[in-house]
């Protein structure tokens, strides 16, 4: 029957590309974020975790990490990227379990650890947040690149933090992979997180 | 006497041409608050929608619950910076709606009478350049609810 044959060459079409697509080895390509692989140094830092205790990114070697910069005093965008890697999180399941969020203050002078503590919990057990001296926090800013900037608010004690709103994921080895924006969709970071984990974590 | 008779005899008893309000005109929708632990600031979102054939300007916003409540709006710069801005006003064009809703618009919340819990409601007054109000209820939802 004509139509069944026209059918046919529709799902031909239609299904062939896909799976050329399929048959390119997955690499670069395959990538829904920004691959920022080489273009940005290893995960470095010396900080002070929401527990107060001392840490190094070493202490995070084995996990994929996603890297992210915020404050506490941050009512709009930091809570929306929290609660989107809290999703992406879900999203993963078991393999959510390889990954480690990390939430960087830009704002140390109020965020305290117990402050921080309360903050991210909120959102995900799963978050850790750190905090350090005003020179730490500015040498990991410099490092990935991630400007912040503080500005006097209205009321004499108040000020407002901007700050590099981008989501650093890095491998299980520390390096530098890829790059998502609050924009982006949470399936692409499902979609992404999902190949660096099932790769172990390393090329 | 037909009721539709009586409605008839008391027209010409209303004042002409009755201008509706601003607020009148706002019909607000998806009202929320992300509530954040610790007394820290809190963001309010809200879809307005302006059914009526004028602008209406939002000027002010206030509440029992919050010592104070102020209009911003986050922004993203090309090089990814993520700032807040006060704004003075917003408006919604006749016919037209704005959404308050994350990384964009929304209500500064800040200093909270009493600590809220999920699902509480609360109501937050918004004020509209001709003097009008529009009291809308707000629901409280956890600080890791999806938009």
């Amino acid at each position: 029957m004509k139509f069944s044959r026209l059918a046919r060459l529709a799902c031909l079409l239609v299904l062939g590309m896909p799976l050329a697509a399929c048959q390119r080895n997955e690499t670069a390509a395959s990538w829904q974020l920004t691959d920022i692989s080489g273009h940005m140094p290893d995960l470095a830092f010396q900080l002070t975790n929401d527990q107060g205790k001392a840490v190094t990114a070493a202490d995070y070697r084995g996990k994929v990490a996603l890297l992210y910069f915020g404050y506490t005093h941050c009512p709009d965008v930091c809570p929306l990227t929290l609660a989107h890697l809290h999703v992406v999180m879900q999203k993963l399941g078991k393999l959510a379990e390889g990954t480690q969020i990390l939430f960087v203050s830009v704002d140390p002078q109020r965020d305290t650890p117990e402050a921080l503590h309360t903050y991210v919990t909120a959102f995900d057990p799963r978050v850790v947040g750190l905090t350090g001296s005003p020179a730490e926090i500015e040498a990991l800013t410099k490092r990935y690149r991630a400007a912040f900037s503080r500005e006097p608010g209205k009321a004499s004690d108040s000020y407002e933090v901007s700050h590099s709103s981008g989501i650093y994921i890095f491998d299980a080895g520390g390096k530098a992979r890829l790059l998502a924006t609050p924009d982006d969709a949470q399936d692409k970071l499902v979609h992404d997180l999902y190949l660096l984990l099932s790769a172990g974590g390393t090329p | 006497m037909k009721p539709g008779m009586l409605l008839l005899w008391l027209m010409p008893l209303l004042p002409p041409q009755v201008q509706a309000t601003q607020a009148d005109q706002i019909k607000a929708s998806h009202a929320w608050i992300r509530l954040l632990p610790a007394n820290l600031p809190a963001a309010g979102y809200v879809t307005l929608d302006n059914q009526g054939s004028s602008a209406a300007t939002l000027v002010s916003a206030r509440s029992a619950f919050y010592a104070s409540v102020m209009l911003h709006q986050s922004a993203t710069d090309t090089t990814g910076s993520s700032s807040m801005r006060m704004l003075d006003r917003l408006t919604v064009p006749a016919h037209g709606e704005v959404s308050l809703a994350p990384a964009g618009y929304h209500l500064m919340l800040q200093e909270a009478t009493h600590p809220f819990k999920p699902g509480e409601t609360i109501d937050i007054t918004l004020d509209f350049a001709d003097g009008s109000h529009l009291r809308v209820p707000f629901s409280v939802r956890p600080a890791n609810a999806p938009d």
